[in-house]
Parts: structure tokens; C-alpha cells; sequence
């Protein structure tokens, strides 16, 4: 068979068919246009400004590679004037995350980038494989999430950084749309899809600069640039594997490879009608949540289910929130009467650690508290198979939140 | 497709690698060269489907085998490259290997 020519260069081989518009591409052109709609994105967005200081959250994986490569080939070719870092969380997990971590330092010299990573054993006094021999492998997620999202703002704080990159790409994004599509989550799918989060909950602006750029096009940039990155599945969260939206999202890219950008569009069309402040306590939730979404990294789940995730977590919050063993002044609301008002959230700083909260102790030491107390085991009851009735328990949670500001 | 110099029979050569996170379902091993028969007892030549359900038969040793192969081809989300070109431009599962082919299969699904 005579080899298909470049769509672009015409004269050389080509070896990838685009799923957006099934441009048949060689090597170079592939690679050059890959960047260039980066490229695009960074300055649609206007994500960045001469001189900014940026840490890409870095777990090693094929994301967060393909993040660190192409915003320093562009900073060198665009004159972007930034200075890059990486940025790694290290969860403490043995046999997973500490062979990521070697990649993760392999990069840091290939692009020649400081690295900073910060663990949770020295920021929480438990690391995960800790946290999982007392709670177990259920619900163990959520404290894994929790504690990354803080760690990557205590991280950047640490770097005197304000803007963290994270490597999400436009199949997770339409992954997070169909799960908050099939849970009834608009406020979470609208902030799933927009290109940077800004929260009044934290310093630090996080960003997805590879929003639009297809998985699959991901690992072919990272396959031919023969980039140094590590494949893993966190070995707490086997069910990872079989995220039924992602198998969703890949059936349909084979049937329809354009669908992911359609949902991702979609997703950003939808954003714009999610309103606000009609939803009752639709506003708080959006301040206080806002970087919940953004909890990405964590192996398979990169963000994935991070929406299952916070969710959990916040049903788990609700459930100590109302056990009457927790010490708390937080009453809950009578149903029907407040649930209308909306309060704006007042942000104080954290009792116990100083971090910026939205409660009077953020989730991070609650979930810490509960684990010093040596008493999860009644309280984590829920893993991600629950979440059906995730969304009913949160909107439970944004009352208790609302009385509590 | 084969190549009349091999007599269509001399078996066939090629190395086959899993990478993005497949290399678990098969030893751990990344890299992999294996000889495939010249020709099938059927009289046809081996195509990338007869490699498939040779790999599961002989290389494979998860037991998961719907973690590679579903409904009798690769799974969504498993990316294959025949000698580094997408196989959707090479004639997909249709294509017969040629001795000294290089088969990659890169799973898209693993986190890092």
C-alpha cells in the first residue's frame, strides 16, 4: 500500500489521523500543529502575562508531561517570558506514586525546570497509605482529594506562585460534563468547563491550557516527541478502570470522534445558562466549591471523578456535620424556610491550620480531625458506587454551609 | 499483501510493545518479538485480528482480557501504530503484517 501523504506538508508520511477534523498528518506537522492550537488557547484565554510565574502540576503522567513539554517549547518559541516550575504532590503511596515521582524528577531535568514537591506526610501528618490503613480502601478518595487540592495551593504558596497549570484535557472535561449531566450538577458542570478557576477560596488561579486537546493526541504528541512519562493506576482505586463515562466518552469517539469537542462545547454552552443565583443556594455553593473541581492528579482518576469525589466528601461533611458525636456549632437549617435566601459566603482563615476557608475549619483538618480522633470508621461509609445520591446530599451540605456563614 | 519473496509461508517476524499502562496485562513487559506462521490454516495471510487473539492466547497474562479486547477488537481507548502510522490509516484490524513490522498498542485510559 503506497503510504498516505502529509494533509499539511504533502510530502511526508502521514501517521495520524486528527479526531477533530480527520486531517491525515505526518510527524512534524502533527507535532507543530498540536502546539500551535495550544498555542491558541493560551492566548484566546489570555491565560498568562509576560513574567508570570507558573508551576504545572506535574504527577509525572502523560498529561502533565505533555503540559510541562509544550508550554516550555512554546515559551521558548512564543517568548511567553515565563518562568515554569513543577509542581508534584506526593500522597504517599507506596508502589505508586514514588516510581511517578522518578519520572516526575527526570523531567524537571530534561526541561530544565525546578521541581517542588510536597507531601502529605509532612503537611497533614498522614500519608495516604496511613490514612487507608485506618479508614480503609472506601471513601479514601475523598481524603485523597481534599488534601491535594490544598497541598497544590500550600505548594504554589510555598513557590510564591499564584497560577497553577493542570493537565486536564478536553476528554476529561467531556467526561466531567456527561457526569454532572447525568447527576442534575449544573453549577459543578459550569465550572468544570471553564478554562481557568478563580476562587475566593484560595490565592491561587488554576488553569487547564489542554483543554481542548484530545487524549488521544495527547499520547500520540507524547509517543512521537518520545516523552519521558510514567503510566499508572492507583493502586487504592481499582474501580478507576472502568469509569462509566469515560467508557462513554470513548465509545462515542470511536463511533464519532468530533463528539468530545461537541461535549466539551456543550458543556460551555450550558455554563452560560447556569444561573447563578436562582438555584437556591446555587451562589454559595460556587464560591465555596469552586476549586473542588480541580482536585486533578490523583492517577487514573486525574480529575476524572473528582466530581464523585467532592461529592462524596461533602456527604461525608453533611454525615459529621450531623452526627451528634462532633463537636459543632452549625445548625441545620428548617427545611423550606432559609433555603430560598441567599447569603454570600464570608471567607475567614481556618482556626486550626490558617488556611483559607469558607468554614470555621476548613474540610481539610475536619477530615484530619476525624482521623487524629481515630474515629472514620463510622463516618466513611461512602465510596464512589454511592454516588447517586450524592447530589440530594450535597445540596443538604450548601444549607449547612448557608446557616454556617 | 505478503510478500511473494517469502514464499508466503516463512513465518513473520515483528515486535509488538504496550506502553501507556497495557504493559500490566502482559508480564510487565514493554517490549515483546514474536514470530507469527506465514501463512493461516485457512490459506490467508495474518492480519493485525489474528494478532490480536494471538496476543491474548500467548502473551497475555492478566486474565482481564476485556481490558485489551472487546467485542473482538481493540478497546476503545487503546491507541495501535503500525510502524508508528495510526492503523486506521494502515487498513485497521485488515492489515496483514509484513516481517520486520513494528506493532505498538498505547492504552489512553491510565492516569498517571
Amino acid at each position: 500500500m503506497a503510504p498516505t501523504l502529509c494533509f499539511n506538508c504533502k510530502t511526508e508520511r502521514a501517521v495520524i489521523i486528527r479526531p477533530k477534523n480527520r486531517h491525515k498528518l505526518c510527524r512534524e506537522c502533527f507535532i507543530k500543529v498540536f502546539e500551535t492550537e495550544v498555542h491558541e488557547t493560551i492566548t484566546n484565554a489570555k491565560l498568562f502575562y509576560p513574567g508570570e510565574r507558573i508551576a504545572i502540576g506535574a504527577s509525572g503522567g502523560k498529561d502533565s508531561t505533555v503540559l510541562a513539554a509544550v508550554l516550555k517549547t512554546l515559551n521558548e518559541r512564543y517568548n511567553y517570558g515565563l518562568e515554569l516550575s513543577l509542581l508534584s504532590i506526593d500522597e504517599g503511596i507506596r508502589g505508586y506514586r514514588d516510581d511517578s515521582l522518578e519520572t516526575v524528577k527526570r523531567n524537571a531535568v530534561q526541561y530544565d525546570m525546578p521541581l517542588k514537591i510536597v507531601g502529605y506526610g509532612e503537611l497533614y501528618g498522614w500519608t495516604m497509605d496511613q490514612v487507608v490503613e485506618q479508614v480503609g480502601k472506601k471513601g479514601n478518595c475523598t481524603y485523597c482529594g481534599v488534601f491535594r487540592r490544598q497541598a497544590l495551593d500550600r505548594g504554589a504558596a510555598m513557590l510564591e506562585i499564584q497560577h497553577v497549570v493542570t493537565g486536564h484535557n478536553a476528554d476529561d472535561v467531556a467526561e466531567t460534563v456527561m457526569m454532572n449531566l447525568l447527576r442534575g450538577d449544573l453549577p459543578r458542570l459550569s465550572r468544570g468547563t471553564s478554562i481557568v478557576t478563580e476562587s475566593k477560596a484560595s490565592d491561587t488561579k488554576r488553569s487547564k491550557p489542554l483543554k481542548y486537546a484530545y487524549e488521544k493526541e495527547i499520547v500520540l504528541y507524547a509517543h512521537h516527541r518520545r516523552l519521558d512519562y510514567f503510566s499508572t493506576e492507583c493502586i487504592y482505586s481499582p474501580e478507576a478502570f472502568r469509569g462509566s463515562a469515560r467508557t462513554l466518552i470513548k465509545d462515542l469517539e470511536k463511533i464519532r470522534p468530533s463528539s468530545i469537542l461537541d461535549i466539551v462545547k456543550s458543556g460551555e454552552d450550558m455554563a452560560v445558562l447556569v444561573p447563578g443565583n436562582t438555584v437556591p443556594g446555587g451562589k454559595s455553593c460556587k464560591s465555596s466549591a469552586a476549586a473542588d473541581d480541580e482536585a486533578g492528579g490523583c492517577g487514573s482518576q486525574n480529575g476524572r471523578s473528582s466530581g464523585g469525589e467532592m461529592a462524596a466528601m461533602e456527604q461525608q461533611l453533611a454525615a459529621n456535620d450531623t452526627a451528634e458525636s462532633r463537636e459543632t456549632e452549625i445548625k441545620m437549617p428548617k427545611k423550606g424556610s432559609d433555603t430560598k435566601k441567599i447569603k454570600t459566603q464570608t471567607l475567614q482563615y481556618c482556626e486550626q491550620c490558617g488556611y483559607i476557608s469558607s468554614q470555621r475549619i476548613c474540610k481539610a483538618c475536619t477530615l484530619l480531625d476525624g482521623l487524629n480522633r481515630n474515629r472514620p470508621k463510622t463516618a466513611i461509609e461512602i465510596g464512589l458506587e454511592d454516588e447517586e445520591g450524592s447530589s440530594t446530599l450535597a445540596r443538604q451540605m450548601e444549607h449547612i454551609q448557608l446557616t454556617n456563614s | 499483501m505478503s510478500d511473494p519473496a517469502n514464499g508466503g509461508a516463512a513465518p513473520i517476524p515483528i515486535t509488538v510493545e504496550f506502553t501507556g499502562g497495557l504493559e500490566i496485562l502482559f508480564a510487565n513487559e514493554r517490549n515483546h518479538k514474536i514470530s507469527l506462521p506465514g501463512r493461516l490454516d485457512d490459506g490467508s495471510n495474518p492480519n493485525i485480528s489474528y494478532l490480536l487473539h494471538y496476543l491474548v492466547d500467548n502473551l497475555m497474562k492478566d486474565q482481564r482480557k476485556e481490558l485489551f479486547i472487546m467485542e473482538d477488537n481493540v478497546r476503545p481507548g487503546i491507541l495501535v501504530l503500525i510502524n508508528d502510522a495510526d492503523w486506521e490509516l494502515e487498513g485497521e484490524e485488515k492489515y496483514e503484517l509484513q516481517a520486520g513490522d513494528n506493532i505498538v498498542f498505547v492504552s489512553t485510559l491510565h492516569g498517571g
